[in-house]
């Protein structure tokens, strides 16, 4: 394994002005670093011409210019605006809906449930969820009816004109009152997914007498993507060329099927086109396709094009966020630190339809065990309804969750073995050849007491944890560090990809340029560049001649969703083996050797699209033979390959504000081979910091089934001022089923920051804090508690 | 089309050019910018002065669009992403941003980018503090703002 740097610092604490700070962005050679740096350039072949290296971006100077187009900046000549009439009740049956006066209705265009001309429902995995309600409303915000007009300021007024009129019935918020069941709202039990995973007899563990059993129950949540560019499309219908709808979106080919459904129409009577993104972070996985219907039906009912862009409060209260969760664990621990038997409950709440939760729920699942050998281990877990606006795809997408309770938890095993929460853990990390709860037996190298060197070392961890236990006796300011250690598949679950078939193309024109053809979208992490950088590595040629096709349902095969860091690892493979198919059929035509210069391929091209006509290559995802997944007992090779990390958290708490602060930050991570550093770091970086407002600021307040505080001046994120330096490294160990090494990144970031920044709280304040959001209210009740108990 | 009637007419100068808006005195100078001038780099990600997507600079101070009324910046300077660079060449703050890693998604950046020129007109050598501090208005959702510091850093070697 060897280690790299994350491309940038950050700023480093304290007195450094910003000319010395610049030195540390260039790939500094920071102590200990030297070596493996070294070795680096020894082992660099030819082939890594562009690979690893932080080649210009090819989304970039848009961007920096303000000429990018994102949907919101396009208008079509006729187009209206449309907006959505939602539920105020959480739960009722509707009785009528009553359009107020003042308001020149015949200038409206107006759609309801009964104007749907296919299915209404969002076609998704149980397709539950309508696109408009008939007669019954499940949670606060659904949609009932849409309005289009010209005039922007008009609609809004027309908007709040309209009144739905509904017979309240009871409404459940929470797990608890789901699982109780308070009130039966989806199917027989409110249950939408169950899963049981099971290793060996965990039944027969507690019983035993060299075990210590520990218990805990631990809680997370709701939390809002907040992209800064809210949810946006713009739609068109036509008799000629069907339905066409552009707009800010992870997964074209998502918002294809929803409304080849909707509408009922032939695939090639529906194009789906993505405009550039403006983040999505799960937020634009599943719910673009609502918002693409909806469009789509106004523009199909006016005959005139139709944008539709949520307000930044609408999109709040009304659109997905990550589902909360209920983590419960018992755990049998021998005296010597050797975990035995894992017995866990992990619930979500999903909200009033299932849309994604099974999914989220799968990999919450396999992620609870963590990266430990435990020869027990049970998992039961399940997703249930609640009358709130169903939940969705959020970076991590479920697995921040259980990683978050199994991270505190170790901290309590520990505690009551006596053990420091790094000795327990060292004790069980799992190494190759070990399998994981599901059974899978690791086959690369993994070295997280190697990674865990690294970051302690980094952080000074052993002497800071003595020295501010010594320091915060009688401080107004206590100080804490901690740490959690996990891992994250990378791809679909199991035998998703397998059913997923993704397809990527590639051409190479007649001037010898290739175009890469995918749906995987650009939303911020890089995907255009990355794609270029594999294509342009495979073929030797300049990263300049390769071309990333803008996703377009028209042009480029389903490459599937921009989700489940499946990008890089799994697309980019493809990308990688499309590429090289080009070369093999000029060779194999006999216009080139097997080593070419860029204009001898250039030359070729043109030679072989002279005489055959264009040169278009497809190639399909094979899974490879030796993962195998069982579907029915859960058992296997959930993921193809893990990302491994270990995360350190310093903090300060004030006792007198009750705020907690997160002053440092570093992420140790082995990532396969990282693709462009300074996109990679940068990954980690956001990621790092949307797990930090997970923990500390953002705070989702419900009332009635409804978010009470959907604004940015209280709904809080960090921003620039709250983030602490975070330092980013990065340990190589190639995965050959990636291309040039690579595994994906992008939501293992959102794992490890909330266990590490509780269990430094802990080690501050000596306080067991088992949820989060940790807000200065639940620090003020605990330490306040504590006085008074003191007092007593 | 016919005008509608209540609007007024407000001449002012937007990166450099004098042109005379005819916007509703409440219109918030947000819209008038994308919707009647067409520069839609100035983004809308919170309309209530939270996110600083909509920063432009009015008179060399940085404001958020969203919550300026139109008939405020009668006679003003009004400076907006369009009108950082040079023609062709970025400026140093774009090009730092560009190579550094400082735009991911990209919305943010063009507040982002008029908040560290604003931050580094008035402090050309800044401190940590400094740059957190001048940056605090412009949320960003996607970097984690350390490759933002990284950008402002290395525009001010420039
Ligand atoms: S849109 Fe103006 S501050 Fe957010
Ligand atoms: S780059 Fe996406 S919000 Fe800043």
């Amino acid at each position: 394994m060897r280690e790299c740097d994350g491309g940038g610092r950050g700023i480093d604490r304290g007195d450094a002005r910003c000319v010395k700070l610049a030195a540390i962005i260039v790939r500094s050679s920071r102590k200990g670093n030297k070596e493996d740096r070294q070795t680096n350039r020894m082992t660099l072949s030819t082939k890594d011409r562009l690979v690893g290296r932080p080649v210009p971006r090819k989304e970039g100077r848009a961007k920096v210019t303000g000429a990018a187009r994102y949907v919101d900046d396009l208008v079509l000549p006729g187009m209206l605006h449309g907006v959505t009439v939602r539920s105020p009740f959480p739960r009722g049956r509707i009785t009528g809906v009553h359009f107020g006066e003042g308001i020149p209705w015949d200038e409206f265009t107006v759609v309801t449930a009964r104007d749907v001309p296919g299915h209404n429902y969002v076609a998704l995995i149980l397709n539950d969820q309508p696109y408009l309600a008939d007669r019954v409303v499940n949670h606060a915000e659904e949609p009932v009816l849409l309005l289009a007009h010209a005039d922007k300021y008009l609609l809004e007024e027309a908007r709040r004109a309209v009144k739905i009129e509904a017979e309240p019935l009871p409404a459940v918020f929470d797990i608890e009152e789901s699982l109780e069941p308070k009130e039966i709202i989806w199917g027989a039990d409110n249950v939408f997914k169950t899963f049981l995973v099971e290793k060996g007899k965990v039944e027969e563990v507690w019983d035993r007498g060299d075990v210590v059993v520990v218990e805990g129950e631990y809680r997370t949540g709701a939390q809002e993507q907040l992209y800064i560019e809210t949810n946006g499309v713009i739609a068109e219908v036509s008799p000629e060329t069907g339905v066409t709808v552009r707009g800010s979106m992870q997964c074209p080919y998502y918002v294809h099927k929803a409304l080849v459904k909707l509408f009922d129409l032939p695939e090639d009577k529906v194009r789906v086109i993505q405009t550039e993104t403006g983040g999505g972070f799960g937020g634009k996985e599943e719910y673009p396709s609502m918002i693409a219907g909806h469009a789509a039906l106004l523009a199909w009912k006016s005959g005139r094009p139709v944008k539709m862009v949520y307000d930044r409060a609408e999109d709040m209260v009304a659109t997905t966020k990550r589902h909360p969760s209920r983590t419960r664990h018992r755990t049998a621990v021998t005296r010597g630190g050797k975990l035995v038997g894992m017995e866990i409950d992990f619930d979500i709440d999903g909200g009033a339809y299932a849309t994604l939760s099974s999914v989220v729920l799968s990999r919450g699942t396999i992620h609870a065990a963590g990266p430990y050998n435990c020869p027990n281990v049970r998992i039961r877990s399940r997703a249930v309804a609640t009358n709130v606006p169903p939940h969705g795809a959020f970076r991590g997408f479920g697995a921040p969750q259980s990683i978050f309770a199994l991270e505190r938890h170790l901290d309590k095993v520990a505690a009551a073995v006596g053990l420091t929460p790094e000795e327990l853990r060292r004790r069980n990390f799992i190494t190759k050849g070990e399998t994981t709860a599901t059974g899978q037996v690791i086959r690369e190298d993994v070295d997280l007491p190697g990674l865990l060197d690294r970051a302690f070392e980094l952080t000074d961890y052993q002497s800071k944890r003595e020295r501010f236990a010594r320091e915060n006796e009688g401080a107004r300011r206590k100080r804490g560090i901690g740490f959690a250690t996990f891992m994250h598949g990378a791809g679909f679950t199991g035998s998703g990809e397998k059913y997923l078939q993704s397809i990527v193309g590639c051409e190479a024109t007649a001037e010898g340029r290739v175009r890469v053809l995918a749906a995987s979208t650009e939303i911020g992490q890089g995907t255009k560049t990355v794609f270029a950088q594999i294509a342009a590595e495979a073929l030797g040629l300049d990263y300049e001649t390769v071309e990333v096709v803008q996703p377009d349902t028209a042009d480029v095969p389903n490459s599937g969703p921009t989700v489940a860091s499946r990008t890089t690892m799994i697309v980019g493979k493809l990308v990688e083996s499309a590429a090289l198919q080009l070369r093999e059929t000029l060779k194999g035509a006999g216009l080139i050797s097997d080593s070419y210069t860029q204009s001898e391929w250039a030359r070729a091209c043109g030679e072989y699209t002279s005489r055959h006509g264009a040169l278009r290559k497809h190639v399909q995802y094979q899974q490879p033979a030796e993962i195998e997944w069982d579907d029915e007992r859960y058992r296997g090779d959930a993921y193809g390959a893990y990302a491994w990390a270990v995360y350190v958290a310093e903090v300060s708490v004030d006792t007198l504000t009750y705020e907690a602060r997160v002053e440092d930050f570093v992420a140790v991570q082995e990532v396969g081979r990282v693709i462009h550093p300074v996109l990679a770091a940068g990954q980690i970086e956001g990621g790092v910091a949307q797990g930090i407002g997970w923990t500390l600021y953002e705070n989702v307040v419900w009332r009635g089934g409804r978010m009470a505080n959907g604004q940015m001046t209280n709904y809080i994120i960090p921003t620039s001022a709250d983030i602490p330096p975070i330092r980013v490294h990065f340990f190589e160990n190639p995965y050959a089923g990636g291309p040039g090494g690579a595994k994906g990144i992008g939501e293992l970031p959102m794992d490890g920051p909330a266990p590490a920044i509780l269990n430094a709280v802990e080690h501050a304040t000596g306080h067991a804090f088992d949820f989060v959001p940790l807000t200065p209210e639940a620090v003020m009740d605990a330490l306040e508690g504590e006085t008074a108990g003191a007092a007593k | 089309m016919s005008e509608s009637p209540g609007k007024i007419s407000v001449p002012c100068d937007v990166n450099g050019e004098a042109v005379t808006l005819r916007a509703y005195p409440f219109a918030r100078l947000l819209d008038v910018l994308r919707e009647e001038l067409k520069l839609t780099g100035t983004k809308e990600g919170c309309g209530e002065g939270e996110c600083g997507a909509c920063s432009v600079l009015l008179d060399g101070e940085l404001v958020n669009s969203c919550l300026v009324p139109a008939a405020q910046v009668e006679g003003a300077n009004i400076q907006t992403v369009e009108g950082v660079a040079d023609g062709e060449r970025l400026h140093a703050v774009q090009q730092a941003m560009l190579e550094s890693g400082g735009a991911q998604c990209g919305i943010c950046t063009p507040g982002m980018v008029l908040a560290a020129v604003n931050l580094l007109r008035h402090t050309p050598d800044p401190t940590e503090a400094d740059i957190r501090e001048g940056l605090a208005g412009n949320l960003c959702r996607c970097t984690g703002y350390m490759k933002i510091f990284d950008a402002v850093i290395h525009a001010c070697k420039k």
